[in-house]
């Protein structure tokens, strides 16, 4: 079988019309998980201790179980009990919750890294619990932490062809559609291929780049 | 308040403290007067820190009280329970007390300004042109006004510590309390916070708690001295009487040892 190029350049157009599909879930999935990541590790440090169980028993499922699979609970077993989202939704929500579990432990990473006495320093000034927060540890914290979203944005970025599973017609999802249709499967997957490669490849170089210049900023200060 | 002058504006009353099976501080009590410069002095280990950090709130209290003003700080009366306090009264009592550590804690994330401006905009409440005129007025009596945009980290050792001081004192705190301010220093960069320090006490009244390693500070600044051993009170008197005569053996011994170094 030889690859067909008139082919590949007439299915070109759709599969990144697709792409825009795989980028909106990965952007979505991606705020989303940093939104959830931040909250389960600030409900994880509150000090009740039964939302500090429950928080670490939701991030240990979360974590413990396939991506896959809590797609297809999400997809399939949600709208049984009412709560039905549309397949985009069900997909942002998917990546979100399940990202947003390995970047809670990114933020705890991030947070015990913010030296002691800045807390206390913040003390010292009186400030309130949210001041301390958001203008103090954060800005602290989260910097630090970027080279690590960036490696987890392109591992999610890699995981949306899960999506394709629920019905997303995503790049994956697009290029099966094509194959049906036309019985030609090395032309839609090579280019799925190359597509995600064209576009993870540069990303890496970008996060090992902010990797670096906050490593030099870090050793030129502190 | 303060309407009774002879009223302390601190008190401790049996505080003590440990950390694990380690007793810090056995059962304090303390009076300071407004307008007390006091220099902790003593043996490392014997509780003088934890004294300050007890006050500021960064440590709780095992057993005893401590009132500022004759308001209990970190504790609220239920019936005749004492509760642990959080919240608006907590914030209210501990805004009376600022705090200058050994290792600066300035936010490296803000110029030398942003770091004075910071309490007074966020948690008095001044607007930013106050709260910018009174961080740069502060950071001239420190001697850095041409320092205001520089990040913690292009300034020296005894800048940064002299920033720390502004900052502390933006927040306008009737006790001030300084943890062994020079500690972390490099010695030819003593003498600059060291000034500072001994100006403030001439031109204000402020209160102060002063732990320091250094006697002749301790001496020249302070208007009481303390000395502490084994987590008491081991002496309190007069800089003169204290430092020139000890009425304590353990005083002696220790005076004997640090200043005969």
């Amino acid at each position: 079988m030889n690859f067909d190029f008139d082919y590949a350049l007439q299915i070109l157009p759709t599969l990144l019309r697709a792409t825009v599909i795989t980028f909106q879930a990965t952007v979505g999935g991606m705020v989303l998980a940093m939104i959830v990541g931040l909250a389960l590790e600030l409900l994880r440090r509150s000090g009740v201790k039964p939302v500090v169980y429950a928080t670490k028993g939701f991030v240990s499922f979360v974590r413990g179980t396939p991506l896959l699979i809590q797609l297809y609970f999400l997809y399939y077993v949600l709208p049984l009990y009412g709560l039905s989202l549309e397949t985009m939704e069900t997909g942002i929500l998917g990546l979100g919750l399940h990202y947003g579990a390995y970047l809670s432990e990114v933020y705890r990473a991030g947070i015990d890294g913010v030296p002691k006495g800045q807390w206390e320093a913040a003390t010292a000034l009186n400030a309130s619990r949210t001041h301390t927060w958001l203008r103090i540890i954060l800005p602290q914290a989260v910097p630090p932490m970027l080279p690590v979203f960036g490696n987890y944005l392109i591992a999610m970025f890699k995981d949306t062809p899960l999506l394709a599973t629920i019905t997303l017609l995503e790049l994956l999802g697009t290029a099966q559609a094509e194959a049906a249709i036309s019985y030609r499967y090395l032309e839609p997957y090579t280019l799925v291929g190359l597509i995600f490669l064209v576009l993870s490849w540069p990303s890496a170089s970008l996060v090992r780049l902010i990797e670096n210049r906050i490593r030099a900023e870090n050793r030129n200060g502190r | 308040m303060g309407a009774d002058p002879r009223q302390p504006i601190l008190r401790m009353q049996g505080v003590s403290k440990s950390y694990g099976a380690v007793q810090i501080l056995r059962g304090i009590d303390l009076d300071v007067e407004a307008g007390q410069r006091i220099a902790l002095i003593g043996p490392s280990g014997s509780g003088k820190t934890t004294l300050l950090r007890l006050v500021m709130t960064l440590e709780t209290p095992e057993d005893g009280t401590i009132e500022v003003e004759g308001e209990l700080l970190g504790l609220r009366r239920v019936g005749d329970r004492l509760v642990k306090d959080s919240g608006a009264h907590l914030r209210s009592v501990r805004g009376k007390i600022g705090m200058v550590f050994q290792h600066f804690n300035l936010f490296p994330h803000m110029s030398a300004l942003q770091n004075i401006m910071d309490g007074p905009v966020h948690v008095r409440g001044l607007s930013k042109d106050q709260a910018r005129e009174r961080a740069l007025d502060l950071l001239a009596k420190v001697g850095l006004r041409n320092k205001a945009d520089s990040l913690p980290r292009q300034l020296s050792g005894g800048q940064q510590q002299r920033v720390a001081i502004a900052r502390a004192l933006a927040m306008e705190p009737k006790i001030m309390l300084f943890d062994e301010i020079t500690s972390a220093l490099d010695p030819e960069l003593v003498g600059e916070v060291l000034a500072i320090v001994r100006e403030l006490a001439h031109e204000t009244g402020m209160t102060m708690l002063i732990v320091t390693h250094e006697m002749g500070f301790a001496r020249e600044v302070a208007n009481r001295v303390l000395f502490m051993e084994g987590g008491h009170i081991v002496e309190d008197g007069e800089p003169e009487q204290v430092f020139g005569n000890p009425r304590s053996d353990r005083t002696k011994a220790f005076l004997g040892a640090v200043l005969h170094r």
